[in-house]
């Protein structure tokens, strides 16, 4: 395994979905990456169709990157976290900017993991990382499963530390992860990821 | 399914054959939006590559019309977001008003509920009589379905919770005449709406438009195909005249932002200012 990543150390974004108990776990993940973290990290956190993006400024407070919400047609860029806006889809043209589509839901869910997760994998291929964390629902284990058949690194929270550990135990029983772990083992090895200290 | 095969070029080459073949143009639509509906072909369809997803749309005429209906329909709602109905009736309505008649381009109309809803808010606030709505779309079948106003209870339900968090002065009911398990919107409300089959991607202006709504329907587009658009927009409105767009769009990334005042920011509503047309 750690031969494999020797000769894979040239990502180029990261990619997050997460749903129940997400907030506390973006908190805690957010706040362990380095203010030297040079690739975009991109997220889907399931939330209501008339949430106020509020909760990510709070966010921001916690972090020496600038979090904030994706905008249509925004160029994506390093020293950014972002975050799917309420009520869209989020995807990822090869232009590296954001698109945002109202198509129906998937997985009951608007954003949705899978719809990120698909095309982050589509423009990234093995540049990409894909991490799942907690949720009651399954999404994005189809997607994590497409961006490792794609050549990317997968990585999902250990669902016995999980605050809920559905939609991390969905994705390992679709596809065997890269690595699995609690929050701050998530965060340290993606750290060491894209530093390739492996 | 080979998905490492779907490539940029691959997706280009589809896109130009559908073109070449049955004269729908999504060669300029975001590529990401592409992907998604020819993923989703490619496994309800059950066929192994894009190769032969092209082959098989210059073939087979009816296969060819699934995926460009797949590629052309958007979802939409009445009073989809409550919050820019209540912005439509304190803001834009006060400005409508001191025009002796009012012409609105509702552009990608869809099957048609956003111009409903725009309907019942004109005449809500006693401007429907000097008002019509155009309402166009591509998509043929959607504008027959907008035009016939026919929608299924279960939605109505929802556009019912709408309505009435988005400043609704009566009941919904008040507009549609519904048995056991339809609605069908009443002529009050359909008589001044004019539906058209028009293309933003290769037709031309309407002329001196006094409101322009478009909510979600350049999100598809390519920034090229947006801006060609907003160039569409520009020119069909009268000076002064507004801009209505999805909540989450902008004139940030293009080049129109400077030709607009901001009216209201968070309901992304603008203002076409009082200058030359631009050409």
């Amino acid at each position: 395994m750690k031969s494999l990543l020797i000769s894979n150390s040239n990502y180029k974004a990261v990619v997050i979905g997460v749903s129940s108990g997400g907030m506390n776990a973006l908190k805690v993940l957010f706040s362990n990456i380095s203010p030297l973290f040079f690739i975009p990290i991109i997220t889907v956190q399931h939330i209501g169709p008339n949430s106020e993006n509020s909760w990510i400024s709070l966010l921001n407070d916690l972090s020496p990157l600038t979090i904030k919400e994706a905008e249509e047609k925004e160029p994506i860029s390093t020293g950014h976290i972002y975050i799917a806006p309420a009520n869209y889809h989020l995807l990822i043209e090869h232009d590296e900017t954001f698109s945002l589509s109202i198509d129906e839901k998937v997985n009951f869910a608007r954003p949705s993991i899978d719809v990120l997760f698909d095309s982050a994998a589509h423009v990234y291929g093995e540049s990409l990382i894909g991490i799942l964390l907690t949720g009651a629902n399954a999404d994005g284990a189809a997607g994590l499963k497409r961006i490792k058949d794609l050549g990317g690194y997968t990585l999902v929270e250990n669902p016995k530390t999980a605050q809920t550990p559905y939609m991390p135990q969905s994705a390992i029983d679709k596809s065997p992860p890269n690595f699995i772990g609690n929050l701050n083992e998530i965060s340290d090895h993606l750290l060491n990821l894209i530093t390739n200290k492996f | 399914m080979r998905l490492n095969n779907i490539t940029p070029d691959k997706i280009a080459l589809l896109l130009e054959s559908i073109f070449e073949n049955y004269g729908y143009d999504f060669r300029q639509y975001a590529e990401s939006h592409v992907y998604r509906r020819v993923l989703n072909r490619l496994s309800l369809s059950g066929i192994g590559s894009i190769d032969q997803l092209t082959d098989q749309i210059i073939k087979d005429k009816g296969f060819a019309s699934m995926l460009i209906e797949d590629l052309s329909i958007t979802v939409t709602e009445m009073f989809r977001d409550s919050d820019f109905y209540i912005a439509l009736r304190e803001k834009v309505i006060p400005i409508l008003k001191t025009y002796p008649f009012i012409k609105i381009w509702h552009a990608g109309c869809s099957t048609g509920q956003e111009a409903y809803s725009m309907a019942i808010v004109l005449k809500e606030e006693g401007l429907y009589e000097r008002s019509t709505i155009y309402a166009t779309d591509f998509n043929q079948k959607a504008l027959n379905h907008a035009k016939e106003g026919i929608y299924p209870n279960k939605l109505i339900r929802d556009y019912t919770y709408n309505y009435q968090k988005s400043g609704g002065k009566h009941s919904l009911s008040n507009y549609f005449t519904s048995d056991s398990d339809r609605a069908i919107m009443n002529q009050s409300i359909k008589k001044n709406i004019v539906w058209a089959n028009h293309n933003l991607v290769t037709d031309s202006v309407f002329s001196e438009v006094h409101l322009i709504l478009c909510r979600n329907v350049l999100i598809y587009f390519n920034s090229n195909l947006q801006n060609k658009v907003h160039h569409l927009f520009f020119n069909s409105l009268i000076k002064g005249g507004l801009l209505c767009l999805g909540l989450k769009e902008s004139l940030r990334f293009n080049d129109f932002s400077q030709h607009y005042v901001t009216l209201f920011e968070k309901q992304r509503i603008f203002k076409k200012k009082y200058e030359e047309s631009i050409d």
